[in-house]
């Protein structure tokens, strides 16, 4: 019993170094096992903890810990350092967006803050996040900790006052230093920071079956276009250069804002992009309608056409890059994507590989968006301040990193569990400009709007002067207070 | 000659008359079972699909894994059954299914009586705006019931078991309109002459209630039992609201199955396998009330 | 032992042996009270328990929204009949009444006609239980099982391809285009309303199913005797025998439709004209944050379900006229 708590504490103590991502594998298998054992008593993990402080160097990992900030810390230091850490006990209510193995993964990472500080992680997950935030928010009925749906959110609920400053609750010469500056002050309101980034995702990447497109990294968008047309060509039949899926139930059309930006990010600039975003540039300026009519072409040249990548799941968006024959040659998606890929498209590793989106206008060469997962706190008990400093350090979000499916905002992580996750961090860290997702920033009517939108030109190209028009009257009536 | 014609055109007739209630019967059959398989193909649908490759389900129809070669697997299922908190959820669905199915049927009889047998001013009325308020949309109750009951009220909801309670309590207000309405509508047709003699005898109220209405409403209190287990146990936003925001531990299954996949979609195949495994207790209740709906069971003291 | 499981026992025993020895206790405490009185108090003694319930879970929420209904965004100021107005005059409004219109009708007369026949079918044949059982299953799936259900059913792949929803794979079979059927108004409104048929008409036919039992056979047997035909049998003695639970249960089915709103969410989000005023009202409250608007639109489902209750409170005193 001892002997397995040891072992077990030993992993975790290697996962909070800066490991090679070619260890991410074992890695990978010694959170599972302890996500399983999450009952286990606390105590134990503090006696084992002394144990193994001077022989954890049992395993073919026991690379150095490196990390500059906390670490350092022996398994039977504090991850919860920064705020005292110690024996806290009680519990902490947490609720965010991430179910599934998503669930799992968030679970192994508070793990070593459970076994450290005694106390018990209480989480829900749930896709109606904002029905209990929004109803908590008037009722007070709100948990200690929350994943927020998004800026635009984070914005509201701060205003309302619900909202707790995390200034002196972070390390914030670590924090700063760290993230990306652009996510720092996207979590900063009135020079308090209200939101921290656990997670952050690169969007706009096109994907591609390894088997099918050889010709290279495009040179530019057009370029991109061209090549792709060529290869749907060399296939023949109904193939097409992208496939789109649209579908996502209450949600449906996102995939589609997402590509819409990435156009206005990459045609008009960074600034028109926050413009856009703040409601002060027209949807109907024609700066926003060039990037309609931008995905208007990636939809006439979309396998099926608009009503198929309506009646098209997003998740099932690259299903037909593995079909034989295949459907198509590209799909433009965030990482996530690639776990459909094998597991519906019944791809193998080193099967898909992706190129970054392009370049389309000179001026703003190196424009990425990306979007991540915000963290806020409701009450501030000194477990939840624990966590929240404990989730903001680079020991914690490098777990999830390891575990795969997930990238960090923070550049001290790197464990990413393969080259693609690894290519795709260099990209988000190597922008010149960043740009966090417009949709998501935007208040939510308006965002919603936008996702209807996407589907109704996607079913009809011809009514875009009238969605247009009526995303303009959504504008009007969404930002005023 | 006439007489034995006439006997043959009665053999005639009685042979029609058989054939004719022979095809009558197949006809019913028939359209029994046509309206079975139809209602059945979309469920059987999903079924095989639980129990195919997700890269199958995603490229051809189920009624293909129907011919040779098979390929079937049981993995979504053991995934499932594998997640933690599965049973720890199971247990809650069940803890908070039971009573609150069996309070709002015991409260609900008690008003149903009273609706039916007793006669006092505006009972018309008081019983139609009860009904009514089946229209109202939970949503819309929810800010001010979590402030009443949540920390800026009484403190019922936050961690501890007092969110269950505050839960059993909400399914009762949420479905007694429909429980009123169903039993009310049930009671009100039973003969008036076993009350009126009942009086006569010098049986209170209570007793009329206890020995006659209810013995009598079997039928409909079972069929009742059976809509608010289902209600209760297939609810997600209740549940969510009161239970969510702070006692992950004691969520009920629905929402444990809804988490399966992520939030991204990816897995969303578990959620096949998991549809049919939170279906089997409600069905076992279906089975065990089943019996209750057979003719007779009033001993033939309903009216008609 | 486990604190849940204390509880739940305590009340499952606990409660219904309260309501009992609550009935008893009045009863004993009404005994010595005069006989006028007693007609007087009697009533409401045995409803309060029920009246204490919806006051508090529903009675007072209605109130409040109604309240809010008249307020800005915040709760605070009052804003008169605005939020009234921005629901008449938005766009989706009409698309919205028209829907729940079609909602009402079809899933009504479908949901309750075809209870109605199943219930009066099986009575007659040996395999009721189980032709019974498979007609009430869809009620017993969580809704997130009747979503996927649905999707293996109108799923749609390019012409020429195999198609993976049932519906397009008969279509192709028998030569024509496979269709989207989710997203071509007006007819993917029926398709959503098909699905709400599929889930209720178990509902319906278990309470018709119920009430027929009730029905005495000799009175049945006595007019086939006298040479009525079955036909005549059902419209002559079942059908009015039925009427009390036929109204019970199309009211209902009214109700669910002027309220539908999980299938219209799920699987087309109120795209392609399929916007019902439940989701609207539900965008409103949560997404849009806008809890006086929502609380309009919750006050308008509450007056459109007046004519139903009138009607619903006429056959009630008629029914008690006859009895």
């Amino acid at each position: 019993m001892t002997g397995g708590a040891t072992e077990e504490t030993n992993h975790q103590q290697e996962v909070t170094g800066r490991i090679p991502g070619a260890l991410g594998e074992e890695i990978k298998i010694v959170d599972q096992r302890s996500t399983r054992t999450l009952g286990r008593a606390a105590t134990l993990f503090v006696a084992a903890g002394l144990l193994v402080a001077g022989c954890s160097s049992g395993t073919p990992s026991a690379a150095p810990t490196t990390a500059p900030t906390a670490g350092g810390s022996s398994a039977a230091g504090s991850p919860g350092a920064s705020t005292g850490g110690g024996q806290l006990g009680g519990s902490v209510s947490v609720i965010g967006t991430w179910t599934g193995a998503e669930q799992e993964s968030f679970l192994a990472m508070v793990k070593p803050w459970e076994d450290q500080t005694g106390a018990k992680v209480e989480y829900t997950g749930t896709r109606d996040i904002n029905n209990i935030l929004s109803t908590g928010i008037r009722s007070g009925l709100l948990p200690d900790l929350a994943g927020l749906p998004g800026p635009g959110q984070m914005q509201e609920y701060a205003k309302a006052g619900a909202l707790k400053p995390l200034t002196d609750v972070v390390d914030m010469t670590a924090y700063s230093a760290n993230t990306a500056p652009g996510l720092v002050s996207l979590g900063t309101i009135d020079n308090a920071l209200t939101g921290i980034f656990i997670k952050a995702d690169i969007k706009g990447l096109f994907w591609y079956n390894t088997d099918v497109y050889k010709a290279g990294d495009p040179t530019s968008y057009d370029d991109l276009l061209a090549k792709g047309k060529q290869t749907a060509d060399t296939i023949g039949g109904d193939a097409k250069t992208f496939c789109v899926g649209l579908e996502s139930g209450a949600a449906s059309g996102w995939p589609g804002s997402d590509w819409i930006e990435g156009f206005v990010l990459r045609q008009s600039g960074p600034d028109v992009y926050d413009k856009w975003t703040a409601g002060q540039q027209t949807w109907t300026s024609p700066e926003i309608k060039q990037a309609f009519e931008a995905f208007g072409n990636v939809i006439a040249d979309t396998y099926g056409g608009g009503k198929n990548a309506n009646a098209t799941a997003f998740v099932a968006t690259g299903d037909k890059l593995f079909s034989n024959p295949p459907g198509c040659v590209f799909v433009n998606h965030a990482t996530f994507i690639t776990d459909a890929f094998k597991k519906t498209g019944g791809a193998k590793d080193g099967q898909f590989d992706f190129t970054p989106w392009p370049d389309m206008n000179p001026t703003f060469a190196g424009a990425v968006e990306g979007g991540g997962d915000l963290f806020g706190m409701f009450n501030d008990t000194p477990q939840a301040k624990s966590l929240v400093a404990y989730l903001a350090t680079p020991e914690a979000q490098s777990i999830w990193v390891g575990r795969g499916g997930a990238l960090s905002a923070n550049k001290l992580v790197t464990n990413y569990p393969n080259d693609i996750l690894k290519k795709a961090a260099a990209a988000l860290v190597g922008a010149k400009v960043f740009r966090f997702d417009a949709g998501d920033n935007m208040p939510q009517a308006m965002q919603d709007a936008f996702f209807k939108a996407v589907v109704s030109y996607a079913q009809d190209a011809t009514k875009l002067d009238s969605i247009l028009a009526n995303l303009d009257s959504v504008q009007t009536s969404s930002y005023t207070p | 000659m006439t007489a034995s014609a006439a006997t043959d055109s009665t053999t005639i007739v009685a042979n029609r008359g058989r054939r004719t209630i022979r095809w009558r019967r197949l006809l019913l059959h028939g359209a029994v079972i046509g309206l079975v398989v139809i209602w059945l193909l979309p469920t059987i649908g999903l079924f095989i699909n639980s129990v195919r490759p997700p890269i199958d389900v995603a490229n051809s129809g189920w009624w293909t894994a129907l011919f040779p070669p098979w390929d079937f697997t049981i993995a979504n299922y053991e995934q499932v059954l594998a997640r933690n908190g599965i049973a720890n959820a199971f247990v809650n669905s069940v803890l908070i299914t039971l009573p609150a199915t069996i309070i709002p049927i015991a409260v609900a009889s008690f008003a149903a009586y009273a609706f039916s047998w007793m006669h006092f001013r505006g009972r018309d009325w008081i019983f139609v705006v009860l009904v009514a308020l089946l229209v109202i949309p939970l949503q819309t109750t929810f800010v001010p019931l979590l402030t009443l009951l949540g920390p800026k009220g009484i403190h019922l909801l936050g961690a501890g078991p007092g969110a269950f309670v505050a839960v059993w309590l909400a399914h009762t207000g949420y479905g007694l309109p429909f429980a009123i309405f169903l039993v009310t509508g049930y009671m009100r047709g039973l003969p008036k002459e076993v009350f009126e003699s009942a009086a006569i005898d010098g049986a209170g109220h209570a007793s009329a209630f206890f020995r006659l209405a209810l013995p009598m409403s079997v039928p409909v209190l079972a069929a009742l039992a059976i809509f608010q287990f289902l209600f209760v146990w297939n609810d997600l936003l209740v549940a969510l609201m009161f239970i969510g925001a702070q006692n992950a531990g004691n969520l009920p299954l629905t929402i444990a199955i809804a988490n399966l996949s992520t939030s991204l979609g990816g897995d969303w195949q578990l959620l096949m396998a998991a549809a049919f495994i939170s279906m089997a207790l409600p069905l076992v209740v279906f089975f065990a009330l089943q019996r209750y709906f057979v003719r007779g069971i009033t001993g033939g003291a309903v009216k008609g | 032992m486990d604190t849940r499981l204390v509880a739940a026992i305590l009340i499952v025993v606990g409660l219904p042996a309260f309501l009992i020895g609550y009935i008893l206790l009045i009863e004993t405490l009404l005994r010595p009270v005069p006989e006028r009185w007693q007609g007087r108090i009697r009533p409401w003694l045995w409803l309060a328990p029920a009246l204490a319930f919806l006051g508090f879970f529903l009675v007072y929420p209605t109130f409040n929204t109604i309240v809010l209904s008249f307020q800005d965004r915040f709760s605070k100021a009052f804003v008169g009949l605005n939020n009234y107005a921005y629901f008449l005059s938005n766009a989706d409004t009409l698309v919205s009444l028209r829907n729940n219109v079609i909602w009402l009708v079809l899933l009504t007369a479908l949901a309750v006609g075809l209870g109605l026949l199943i219930a009066v079918l099986v009575d007659r044949v040996r395999y009721e239980p189980a032709a019974k059982s498979v007609i009430f299953l869809p009620l017993a799936i969580s809704f997130v099982g009747a979503g996927i259900i649905w999707r293996f059913v109108y799923d749609y792949a390019p012409p020429g391809q195999p198609q993976t929803g049932l519906l397009n794979a008969a279509v192709t079979a028998v030569g024509f285009q496979p269709q989207t059927w989710l997203q071509d108004a007006p007819t993917n409104t029926i398709a959503l309303i098909l699905v709400a048929v599929w889930i209720w008409t178990g509902f319906c036919m278990v309470i018709l199913s119920a009430a027929l039992k009730g029905i005495s056979v000799e009175l049945m047997e006595a007019a086939r005797v006298d040479g009525a035909t079955e036909l005549q049998v059902f419209r002559g003695i079942t059908l009015p025998l039925l009427l009390p639970a036929i109204a019970v249960v199309a009211t209902t089915m009214v109700i669910t439709a002027l309220k539908a709103f999980d299938i219209v969410y799920v699987m087309t989000s109120g795209n392609f004209d399929t916007n019902v005023i439940a989701n609207q009202m539900y965008k409103e409250l949560f997404t849009n944050n806008q809890p006086g608007r929502a609380s309009a639109i919750a006050v308008v489902l509450l007056v459109l379900i007046v004519p139903v209750m009138i009607i619903n409170i006429r056959r009630f005193r008629e029914q008690e006229a006859i009895r």
